[in-house]
């Protein structure tokens, strides 16, 4: 096999507006290809982590049961987990449902709200089951690093990992600091 | 002679009765806050203005000036303590930024980018705040209120009015206006008034005016907070 940098990443509780962003670093992917192998991602559709990979990019909140497997399955299989975008790192977005009970959600999506037919809250045992409130991933598992932004900016990404690679302390300038 | 400080090992000047902090916008020299402001009655409660005065953690914006004190600023273990004060503020309330109008302009936002917070570090308290849209032209987000006072302070002193107050204590202080019904809309505030534009965060908002300027092109996506703050607060002073 290859001595690559082994780089896996997925999306749990977020819009894919982060993955999107970092396919924004543009023909820099073919430079980050002679150095990096992409394990589980969405960019490869391997369903499942390598035990060795070195980087864990993780994008969203933790909102259901999968969410957890999930995100413990890269805690466990890279070295360097990273929380990408605002959603990993405060909820985002999806915790904005926090202020309302899960029960009243699931009813004003399935059973009262407008145009709704056959109403009934799905129940499919194939379903994940909803957390009660959607939580970062720091809250769940030990969290090496931190990309802010919604989304982080392709030069966040590729600041971070060009550090990272070039076996630098990742660190981020100012400009690159962005919340929103 | 005039009478001086020492500040991160400069000789700051200062006249009497004037605090670490007005010495040191004064002087140039920028000290991390968020409740402070030149125009107001210092507060000391935000606490990231936090400087070691002759061995001593002391609010810069309560603390008088005197002949002779050495004053530990811009220091790493003081940044990490007002890092770590910053990320407190931003878990106690829901500071979703993205979803945030006041993104880009907002000066507890811009203190964190100042300090390098790139995480919240603690678990977040998710707590549940209303929205009062009741006025016609300013609103308040109890979820993005920090305490500061400012608008507090800014309706008394400044307005001449008493719209706005702290009520509660701890994890259950809140903010509160000047109404039998509790609503903004049956108080004396108007979107004219000083304490109707003090607010560091997006917990007091003037309607009918966001995304005026588009996000990436505000105040603080391209200047620091040091920067901005001394420009404006220094200006006060010569008011």
């Amino acid at each position: 096999m290859t001595n690559k940098i082994r780089v896996a990443t997925t999306s749990l509780a977020g819009c894919f507006g982060c993955h999107m962003s970092f396919l924004d670093i543009d023909e820099r992917i073919l430079e980050l290809a002679e150095v990096v192998v992409f394990d589980r991602s969405p960019i490869t559709d391997i369903e499942h982590c390598s035990t060795d990979c070195d980087i864990g990019l993780i994008e969203g909140g933790v909102c259901n049961s999968e969410n957890v497997h999930t995100l413990r399955e890269f805690r466990k299989s890279c070295k360097i987990l990273v929380a990408v975008g605002a959603c990993a790192i405060n909820g985002g977005l999806p915790a904005m449902r926090n202020f309302i009970p899960l029960e009243e959600c699931l009813n004003e999506a399935y059973i009262n709200g407008i145009g709704v037919e056959n109403a009934q809250i799905p129940n499919d045992p194939e379903l994940p089951l909803l957390l009660d409130k959607v939580r970062p991933i720091h809250e769940v598992v030990k969290v090496d690093y931190f990309l802010p932004g919604c989304p982080p900016s392709a030069d966040v990404f590729w600041k971070f990992l060009t550090d990272l690679i070039a076996g630098r302390e990742p660190s981020l300038p100012y400009e690159l600091v962005h919340y929103d | 002679m005039a009478k001086t400080i020492m500040i991160d090992g400069l000789s700051i000047p200062f006249e009497e009765g004037q605090t670490i902090m007005q010495a040191a916008t004064d002087a140039g020299v920028y000290i991390p806050h968020l409740c402070h402001h030149p125009e107001f009655s210092p507060h000391g409660s935000c606490k990231l203005c936090t400087v070691k005065v002759n061995g001593r953690n002391c609010s810069a914006c309560t603390f008088p000036a005197m002949e002779g004190q050495e004053v530990i600023n811009n220091a790493k273990d003081l940044n990490a303590d007002r890092q770590k004060i910053t990320q407190m503020l931003f878990v106690e309330g829901n500071h979703f930024c993205p979803s945030c109008e006041k993104t880009g302009n907002c000066q507890l936002q811009a203190v964190a980018y100042h300090l390098n917070m790139l995480d919240d570090h603690f678990p977040l308290f998710y707590q549940h705040r209303e929205v009062d849209a009741s006025h016609a032209d300013l609103l308040i987000d109890h979820n993005r209120c920090i305490f500061c006072t400012l608008c507090v302070r800014a309706s008394h002193e400044h307005d001449g009015k008493e719209v706005f107050a702290i009520s509660g204590r701890g994890i259950n202080k809140h903010l509160i206006v000047n109404s039998e019904s509790g609503l903004l809309k049956d108080t004396d505030v108007s979107a004219k008034d000083k304490a109707a534009h003090i607010c560091p965060t997006g917990a007091i908002l003037i309607k009918h005016t966001a995304y005026q300027v588009p996000i990436g092109e505000r105040i603080y996506d391209h200047q620091q907070i040091d920067q901005v703050s001394l420009n404006s607060e220094q200006v006060d002073h010569d008011k």
